[in-house]
């Protein structure tokens, strides 16, 4: 799910690195689980959830914004990201509301 | 002559007359006000069609599972949110009690808890009786408003109105959505088709507002039912099969993905649902697909199929400004040699098969992720639960349907399903796979469990509509290129060559004007049969409250049986609060809702030893059968006998299911010493001898002490009572015979209550006599 879109815009560089460091992130949660056990269960799985949540719709983001898509010349890149924040603050919102 | 020419002044405006040419509507304004007054016609209709019971009979809740329903709605308006999703009840399962609030789905209460208090705050003063009892109407005429939607989305308008009208009186719906049948199937087939029509959207589309909202139709759905688990598996399977047939799109990975991750975080904050998005076998297929889709690269299956360099080296070409995205694409990007990347991409591709089936197996393996559990496993081996969960296998709707049932609930549909398929398959795209593979699956379904025939009629209802609206399209389109044919042909007489070339052509097509109207006149009769079914169907068969039962007296009038709140009445005034009640779990949920009293088990039957105990006590003699009560604390024992009145599904109908379920836990119960030859009988030929030697027992016994527990509480007293003219008294209508033994004395006992029809009968336990 790394897709090289015009090479030295600056949200490239940073979705980039925010996927990355989110993938980064997941597996050092994961690691901490495997050390720690899981008790709070829920709070693990939200946790790793807002990760993976985050990175995909940052991914979708991308997607929707790239000129180069055919399947998405009549989506308007504000319409694309408004729909990005409202999909982010409803995941933050469960999220917060599972961790219990 | 040089002047202008005069034109003739303009005749006066004709006089206005009543008619829709006077609101001068363009052509598109008619058709809308066409269509809005068709769909609010079936919006009325939906809700119309339900309401026989509530005419007939009055406002009540029907049979046994929405009076639990309706209990806990009272509990929350009552007592509000937060009481009642962290609700021990200490009323039921005596004495375990239940977490109603961990094993619940709440979106139906919460659902018609809302409808109340939005009408109370508009001053509305409705009882949440009402309201409860016309939940599944009103979702019911919603879930018409949907499939008009999705048969849009479909086909076209048309196909949406002809699905919207199928589906508001489809009997296959209807039987589990009647006003008074409060129960979570009402609104969680709303959900259900919600929830396609919005994944559906958003695979059209590809935005990320219409996977939102269709994560938020799966939350409700999850909050409503536990047949969330066939949405959690089609849409998997779905995007599957667009990946093999090769039709993968950008936008089906942002719908999928915003929906997967979305959807399984709001499901999880159901507390019955929990963990099991990540820990159930059931849902697996949801998370494998996500990964799946991470990792795919289209030009795979390219690749394995056309093993050709060229074609190797246009896709090395495109892959660089081709919108084939994946982890992989990033690190050939860096990797700028083929041969070493297809090495990386061979290496990876296994590496990560490998470890994920590993961690599967692993989890399997070692019960970290469960296996389907029985009712679901069920679904996939039919003959699963008989041999091993007889609970599951003794609810009547769980047995594989007959055509007849079929037939009965889907009349033309059935037929029309394999020509609308033949529709879909001729104009594919991502849609019409979808509902395709909906209608396919949920028909074997349907095929195997007489219940999940509601889950297939939305799917029947689309399909056939497609199949409606293109045939009735075509013969009307060509009823009207015909006729205008001939019009033309008939008013242009200069243009007569012409006119006559149009007819001859005209003629090579397959029908004359006459076959295709004879044909549309057919179609219309075919509608008109189904409507006229679908509202006998209604009015017959699925109008029947259970609890109320009624019959033909002998002048043909109505004689209404109201014995079953009568006896919980009773309970209800004339026993101490903390009564407890033993009968059995089918009449569990009823009891505690109307008579208020501890009941020992009920119908969410979540612990069969439980249950179990209840059938060994019934099966037993009164000796043990005391004891057993004793232990539970048992102070009522409710039973139900259809003898007097010919009620055929009371207690001793269901003895055998006592005897297996209280035999799979307590193998003392044997099922052959019930049964005489092979057969269950209560007349002169039960056995005596049998009963008298498997048990030993002290000589004082009266000797007649030694019936089973639920004869004796059936027929006590029974030989006295004349049932029918002309036959001995003690004659069992619902047998149809007499009865073996008259003459029942019950030790540990007394009678408490029978009431007028004697369908239920209570007694009370008596106190261990005093010790001497």
């Amino acid at each position: 799910f790394f897709y090289l879109v015009r090479v030295g815009h600056p949200i490239n560089y940073y979705l980039q690195f925010v996927t990355r460091f989110y993938i980064h992130f997941t597996a050092e949660q994961v690691v901490y689980m495997a050390i720690v056990g899981s008790f709070p269960f829920n709070s693990f799985l939200s946790g790793v959830l807002s990760c993976v949540g985050t990175a995909v719709l940052a991914v979708c983001l991308r997607i929707q914004v790239n000129k180069e898509n055919k399947e998405f010349k009549d989506l308007p890149p504000e319409r694309a990201f408004a729909d990005f924040v409202l999909c982010n603050m409803v995941l933050h919102l469960v999220i917060m509301n599972f961790l219990g | 002559m040089g002047g202008p020419i005069d034109l003739p002044p303009p005749p006066p405006p004709p006089p206005p007359s009543f008619s829709l040419k006077t609101l001068k509507l363009k052509t598109k304004q008619k058709e809308l006000l066409l269509r809005v007054t068709i769909l609010c016609l079936v919006y009325i209709l939906a809700f119309i069609t339900r309401l026989f019971s509530v005419l007939r009979y009055e406002s009540m809740i029907h049979e046994f599972d929405p009076y639990f329903n309706y209990r806990t709605t009272l509990y929350l308006t009552k007592n509000g949110f937060y009481d009642f999703w962290n609700w021990f009840d200490s009323e039921s399962w005596y004495p375990l009690g239940r977490i109603i609030g961990g094993t619940l789905y709440p979106g139906l209460m919460v659902t018609a808890a809302f409808i109340y208090w939005t009408l109370k705050f508009l001053s509305f003063a409705v009882h949440i009786r009402e309201v409860c009892v016309l939940t599944a109407p009103f979702f019911a005429s919603n879930t018409t408003i949907v499939a008009y939607f999705f048969g849009k989305e479909l086909w076209d308008s048309g196909a949406g109105l002809v699905a919207a009208a199928l589906i508001a009186i489809c009997p296959g719906y209807i039987s589990r959505s009647v006003a008074g049948s409060y129960d979570n199937e009402g609104v969680a087939i709303f959900a259900l088709l919600l929830t396609f029509y919005l994944f559906v959207k958003a695979v059209n589309t590809g935005s990320l507002a219409w996977s939102l909202a269709s994560a938020f139709g799966y939350f409700y759905m999850v909050s409503a039912w536990g047949g969330y688990v066939f949405i959690i598996n089609l849409i998997p399977l779905y995007v599957l099969v667009l990946l093999i047939t090769g039709r993968y799109s950008m936008r089906l990975y942002v719908a999928y993905n915003c929906m997967y991750v979305l959807g399984m975080l709001l499901a999880m904050q159901i507390q019955f649902v929990g963990f099991q998005h990540v820990q159930s076998g059931e849902h697996m297929a949801a998370m494998g697909v996500f990964f799946l889709l991470q990792a795919y690269n289209p030009s795979i299956p390219h690749r394995f199929f056309l093993k050709l360099k060229h074609m190797e080296f246009c896709w090395h070409m495109r892959s660089s400004c081709h919108n084939s995205f994946y982890f992989l694409g990033w690190v050939k990007y860096l990797l700028s040699d083929t041969k070493l990347f297809q090495a990386f991409l061979r290496t990876t591709l296994t590496i990560t098969i490998g470890v994920g089936g590993l961690a599967f197996g692993v989890g399997m393996a070692s019960g970290y992720i469960s296996p389907w559990t029985g009712r679901f496993y069920s679904l996939l081996d039919p003959t699963y639960a008989k041999d091993h969960i007889p609970i599951i296998a003794s609810v009547s709707e769980h047995q594989p349907t007959a055509w007849s049932s079929f037939m009965f609930d889907f009349h033309i549909l059935l037929f029309l399903f394999p020509a609308g398929l033949y529709f879909c398959f001729k104009r594919l795209s991502d849609t019409t796979i979808f509902i395709v593979m909906y209608g396919l699956t949920s028909m074997y379904f349907a095929s195997v469990m007489v219940r999940l025939i509601l889950v297939a009629t939305p799917a029947v209802c689309l399909i056939s509509a497609i199949a409606v609206s293109a045939t009735i399209k075509n013969l009307t389109s060509l009823i009207r290129t015909k006729s205008k044919a001939l019009h033309i042909g008939s008013s242009k007489g200069n243009m007569s060559s012409k006119a006559s070339s149009k007819t001859s052509f005209d003629q090579s097509l397959p029908f004359g004007i006459k076959t295709a109207s004879a044909l549309l006149l057919g179609a219309f009769y075919l509608l008109s049969r189904y409507s006229l079914h679908c509202t006998w169907v209604t009015s017959e068969a699925y109008s029947s409250p259970s609890i109320v039962l009624a019959a033909r007296g002998a002048h043909g009038d109505r004689v209404i049986f109201d014995d079953y709140r009568e006896a919980y009445f009773w309970l209800r005034q004339n026993t101490p609060p903390d009564a407890k009640v033993m009968s059995w779990w089918d009449y569990g949920y009823q009891i505690t809702a109307m008579g208020n009293r501890t009941v020992i088990v009920d119908n969410n039957t979540w612990n069969n030893t439980h249950i179990a105990t209840v059938g060994r006590a019934m099966s037993s003699y009164e000796d043990e059968a005391y004891e057993i009560m004793r232990s539970l604390d048992v102070d009522y024992v409710l039973v139900v006998f259809g003898g007097v009145t010919g009620y055929s599904s009371d207690d001793i109908n269901k003895f055998l299911w006592m005897v297996r379920i209280g035999g799979g836990v307590f193998p003392v119960i044997k099922e052959p010493d019930y049964l005489v030859n092979g057969e269950y009988r209560v007349d002169k030929e039960m056995r005596y001898d049998v009963l008298a030697c498997v048990r030993r027992h002290s000589v004082s016994h009266n000797e007649y002490s030694s019936y089973g527990f639920r004869y004796k509480l059936s027929y006590y007293r029974f030989g006295e009572l004349t049932t029918e003219y002309g036959k001995p008294p003690g004659y069992d209508r619902a047998r149809g015979v007499e009865i073996g033994n008259k003459d029942v004395k019950l030790n540990y006992l007394e009678e408490a209550f029978t009431t007028s029809n004697w369908i239920v009968r209570i007694y009370k336990v008596k106190p261990p006599s005093n010790r001497w």
